[in-house]
């Protein structure tokens, strides 16, 4: 069990690295570091002007090295210029002489962003926690309704309970959360369309919309009112995403012969699904959950752009969008970490959900 | 359940007809059946596949699924009729007064819940009984079964215990509420002829102890023998023969019994002077049964215009104990005429040595833990084997599960390369060329017949097309006419029609599927053909025209032939030479009536008591291995068989324990790996005898 861990998390870090370099590589491309300097300086700076305040600012140099400096095992870069010490570990205005040799995110220097004026990391943590209650709340609402539905369509293959669920959940699985969002957005929490105006006519809402069509007071104090449509945006495409995988493997298991032998053990119809079919069923659904997992982090840019809730995928969009490389790289990192936690997590669960495995 | 009356009948089927419905058509899976078992009586259900013998196992539990209905009859249970009883009721007879045993015990057990779990849950339902005391009984009945261990059993999970425990813990949880009525569905055809052995001793004793009924379900005529009183032939749908168990065998009134004991190779039959006598033609498709009799077209005595001109009816055979017959002619047939069409073949006479494996070894090295990692172990599959094989001869290589005789056929092929020893090919080494690196000479000319034809043909891809392509591999012939010609000329050789060279693989029977597989294998002209239990998936009928196919184009090409196979009886019938193999060491080895009589090796004499045998006059001296086969990865120190060997006693100061024993050359090249003394070995009584008739 230990080696394995070890092992995967050997293999986690190496991906990490090479992720990391990538996003680092295109980030840096000397495009990328001339606009970076002109709205750093001035944005009509001279040609020479730029490459001088690269050469000043250390985004000289070989690729590796500078990617070496910003993972913390190459020493920070250092110049003396009019007796002045400057370099990527002094902050200005301190004592060269004080200043550690490395800083890197290796060492938790995961820079300055230059879109929010602050540290990366105070950006970074304030805007993961809002994300993680959003995830939270998603997970707590998609999870459970998805493997219900699962297990309701897949006891009785054919059926027309089956044929109902599955057909809502090829529809939401087929719909795009930017249409989904959009919808829900026009439907419920809207003043002029939908069903608020209606509502609000016959005094059945004190607002003027049902639901809000924005969550950032959500950052505040998540209620149900102004929390619900974007947690119900991305929740409804992978509820019926796993409820087909559920489904599939629910008829699977359905028609295995111990599942016969239960039936004629005379257990009733109940106890054949929720003792012998439900834990065997859950077993391939597990690891499609947890790839849910990254995949969301990738429906929180849309819903939360869309919401105007600053997490995760709002940050990531604002970075991305003005060239703030720093808070774009920190993204990035948090993103690897994200999938290949929960990818160990799925493996090692797996383990505990299904006797027979062994993991090699 | 109060008001029955033990002397009626526990289960009476009557005229059950049931038919499974597709969107095209209605498909009758059972016509006209009826059976009567009366309490503490073993009735058995004998037929080839798809005579639907398990469907009325399955009528009898009322679980038919979606697409099968009881279209006509009544089964009756303790005088209760099934056929009409409502699901709640159903449910509180399945489990408690009939309980089922399956084929696959693997796949009937709950992969995902511990063994104690899925026994306590039978009283838990039925009696309400609590979860400890249902615990409790679990323990008790799991001991019943004979099974070592029992705190340790009902806490594992199916995984972790052996095919023969997990078809004890099905047989456990069977008679954990002690049923009335037990069906058992082929329970030992996953398993191995001394597990099997010891399943049939449990299932007797228990039906003794608690003189439950049994409705023995197989294919295999001696295992019927060894456990049924009454049994019931059924063919194509209906039962054609029905009466007690040593009347139908010894004086069978239905031509489909006489043909199936006749392609059965019994104790005296012999390739050459005696051969099997296959059943003709093949079995009918449900939606393709002929008019009148459904054997009529495969039946030697048919008579046109009265054989299928009506439906018949089962008739009583007077003299009999309920002994009937669903035949016209029974009463006219000369029943103890001598088959006509056998005709005695010549001897081959064997030639030069092809084929010479001297210590060969193949270890293979696996990791032990869960996660991966741990001490790495080394399986050790074949051990020092040596042996030689000649032309044109036959040589069996006879073992069971696990004894790396498979390991050994994939050596030889190339598919693996040894870790040691010689492999000499006709004065070529190839102990270490791997496949790809062979030339093609070699590769064609050492082939490979496989067990299971239904996966070894390319599904989309037409039968002559496949011969093709070997052929092509094989660099055969300048042109595609003339590989064409030649593959018809192979089909000929396989005795099939040559159209079927347009026909794809699943419009085959598996008898035909293999007969493709041995084209395909001989396209080559191969000289060495290694057959994996070329006929063990096959019905038994069939079985004997694969066998003969085979004998008839060995004795054309002069081929060597290796025969891997677990089934003593048809080694016994076609090979000349027989290996013996357990746990990667070959045990005893010499011709094949070296081989099957005294003196044996132990574990050579278990395994010939352990085979039933479909003959009233035989009878054979009962030795039952206790135990499991031990795994290869943790072989018992000293001689492999020890922990199981019955005559280990004899043999002084625990040699067994510590050595592995040498060769003994007897009389005749005969060779035997055991520390028993000669004259131990001498004093040895035949296992099966025949009774003077």
């Amino acid at each position: 069990m230990l080696s394995f861990v070890l092992r995967r998390i050997g293999v986690m870090a190496l991906t990490a690295i090479a992720l990391t370099f990538i996003v680092f590589y295109l980030t840096n491309l000397p495009p990328n570091l001339e606009k970076l300097a002109k709205s750093e300086g001035s944005v009509r700076m001279a040609d020479d002007a730029v490459a001088s305040w690269l050469e000043r600012n250390g985004h000289t140099g070989p690729m590796l090295v500078r990617y070496g400096q910003w993972l913390g095992v190459v020493p920070g870069w250092t110049r003396e210029e009019d007796g002045v010490t400057t370099g990527r570990c002094i902050p200005r205005g301190t004592d060269p002489a004080t200043a550690p040799r490395y800083c890197g995110i290796l060492q938790g220097q995961w820079g300055y962003s230059t879109v929010f004026k602050a540290p990366v990391v105070t950006m970074l943590g304030r805007s993961l926690g809002h994300t993680a209650w959003l995830m939270l709340a998603v997970m707590l609402v998609m999870v459970p309704s998805a493997l219900a539905l699962g297990v309701l369509s897949g006891m009785r293959e054919g059926s027309r309970l089956d044929r109902v669920l599955s057909t809502f959940a090829i529809a939401t699985t087929a719909t795009p959360e930017y249409v989904s969002g959009v919808v829900f957005v026009a439907l419920f929490a809207s003043a002029t369309a939908g069903i608020s105006p209606l509502l609000a006519e016959w005094g059945l809402i004190s607002g003027k919309t049902l639901f809000q069509g924005t969550a950032t007071s959500a950052m505040e104090d998540i209620t149900f009112w102004n929390f619900a449509l974007p947690v119900m945006t991305i929740a409804l495409y992978g509820i019926g995403y796993i409820a087909r995988m559920t489904r599939a493997s629910m008829t699977e298991v359905m028609t295995a012969q111990y599942i016969r032998t239960a039936r004629l053990k005379g257990a009733s119809f109940r106890q054949v699904v929720v003792r012998h079919a439900l834990r065997n069923a859950l077993i391939a659904p597990f690891t499609v959950i947890m790839l849910q997992f990254p995949w969301l982090l990738n429906g929180v840019v849309i819903v939360e752009t869309l919401f105007n809730y600053k997490g995760f995928g709002w940050t990531l969009v604002q970075a991305a969008g003005n060239n703030d490389i720093d808070m774009l790289l920190a993204c990035s990192v948090v993103a690897v970490f994200v999938v290949l936690v929960t990818q160990l997590i799925s493996d090692i669960g797996y383990v505990f959900l299904n006797p027979r495995i062994r993991l090699a | 359940m109060t008001n029955w009356d033990p002397s009626k009948p526990i289960l009476e089927i009557e005229n059950l007809s049931i038919s499974f419905f597709t969107r095209l058509r209605e498909i009758p899976a059972v016509m006209d059946f009826s059976c009567t078992v009366m309490a503490g009586e073993a009735m058995g259900l004998v037929g080839e596949s798809g005579c639907g013998k398990s469907t009325v196992a399955l009528a009898v539990m009322r679980d038919l699924g979606k697409n099968g209905r009881i279209t006509a009859g009544r089964i009756l249970f303790k005088g209760r009729d099934l056929v009409t009883m409502s699901d709640e009721e159903l449910r509180q007879i399945r489990g408690s007064e009939i309980a089922m045993i399956y084929q696959e015990p693997m796949a009937s057990l709950n992969p995902a819940m511990k063994i104690g779990a899925q026994l306590a849950e039978v009283p838990m339902i039925h009696q309400g009984m609590g979860r400890d005391e249902a615990w409790k009984l679990a323990r008790q009945i799991v001991a019943d079964v004979r099974l070592p261990d029992p705190d340790r059993i009902i806490n594992a999970y199916p995984h972790q215990l052996s095919g023969g425990q997990q078809q004890r813990i099905v047989i456990a949880m069977a008679l954990m509420s002690k049923p009335a009525l037990l069906i058992l569905d082929e329970p030992t055809t996953a398993l191995d002829v001394t597990v099997e052995a010891g399943i049939v001793d449990l299932v007797k004793d228990l039906g003794e102890k608690y003189g439950t009924s049994m409705l023995f379900i197989s294919h295999n005529l001696g295992l019927v023998m060894d456990v049924c009183d009454r049994l019931c032939v059924m063919y194509s749908g209906e039962a054609v023969e029905t009466g007690a168990v040593t009347e139908v065998f010894d004086t069978m009134r239905h031509p489909y019994t006489q043909a199936l004991f006749r392609s059965i190779p019994l104790p005296g039959a012999d390739k050459n002077s005696r051969p099997l006598i296959s059943i003709p033609g093949n079995f009918p498709l449900p939606h393709e049964r002929p008019q009148g009799c459904n054997f009529g077209p495969r039946c030697d005595y048919f008579q046109k215009g009265r054989c299928d001109a009506a439906e018949i009816a089962m008739s009583g055979v007077p003299g009999g104990d309920r002994h009937a017959s669903r035949c016209l002619k029974w009463a006219e047939i000369d029943w103890s005429a001598p088959p006509k069409a056998r005709v005695s073949k010549e001897k081959v006479p064997v030639g030069e040595i092809v084929l010479k494996m001297d210590d060969l070894k193949k270890y293979y090295s696996v990791s032990g833990s869960a996660f991966g990692g741990g001490s790495r172990k080394v399986v050790k599959a074949n051990e020092t084997l040596s042996f030689e094989a000649r032309e044109g001869e036959t040589l069996a290589i006879v073992g069971e599960s696990g004894c790396g005789k498979s390991t050994f056929a994939k050596v030889l092929m190339g598919l693996e390369t040894a870790t040691s020893g010689q492999i000499m090919l006709f004065d070529e080494n190839v102990q270490s060329t791997p496949i790809q690196k062979r030339n093609t000479d070699t590769v064609s000319k050492v082939q490979m017949v496989f067990q299971n034809p239904f996966d070894t043909l390319n599904p989309s891809m037409n039968v002559g097309r496949q011969i093709i392509r070997a052929l092509e591999i094989f660099r055969y012939g300048g042109s595609d006419a003339e590989r064409h010609a030649r593959m018809l000329e192979l089909l000929d050789l396989v005795k099939l029609p040559r159209a079927f060279a347009e026909r794809m693989p699943r419009q085959l029977s598996g008898g035909q599927k293999q007969r493709v597989g041995i084209a395909r294998a001989f396209a080559g002209g191969a000289k060495v053909v290694v057959a994996d239990e070329p006929v063990s998936a096959l019905d038994v009928s069939v079985q004997a025209a694969v066998t003969d196919l085979l004998m008839d184009i060995q004795r054309e090409n002069r081929t060597t032939l290796l025969f891997i196979s677990h089934d003593l009886s048809i080694v016994r019938y076609l090979s000349d030479r027989v290996m013996v193999m357990y746990l990667g060491h070959v045990v005893e080895m010499g011709t094949t009536d070296q081989v099957f009589s005294p003196p044996y090796h132990p574990y050579t004499e278990a395994l010939l008591s352990a085979v039933p045998i479909a003959d009233t006059h035989v009878e054979r001296k009962r030795i039952v291995l206790e135990g499991d086969i031990p795994s290869a990865m943790n072989p018992p120190p000293g001689c492999p068989f020890q922990t199981r060997c019955r005559w280990k006693s004899q043999v002084p100061g625990g040699l067994c324990e510590r050595e592995v024993p040498p060769v003994q050359v007897l009389e005749g090249g005969h060779q035997i790996k055991c520390h028993l003394d000669r004259e131990v070995l001498a004093r040895m009584e035949p296992v099966i005898k025949i009774a003077a008739e």
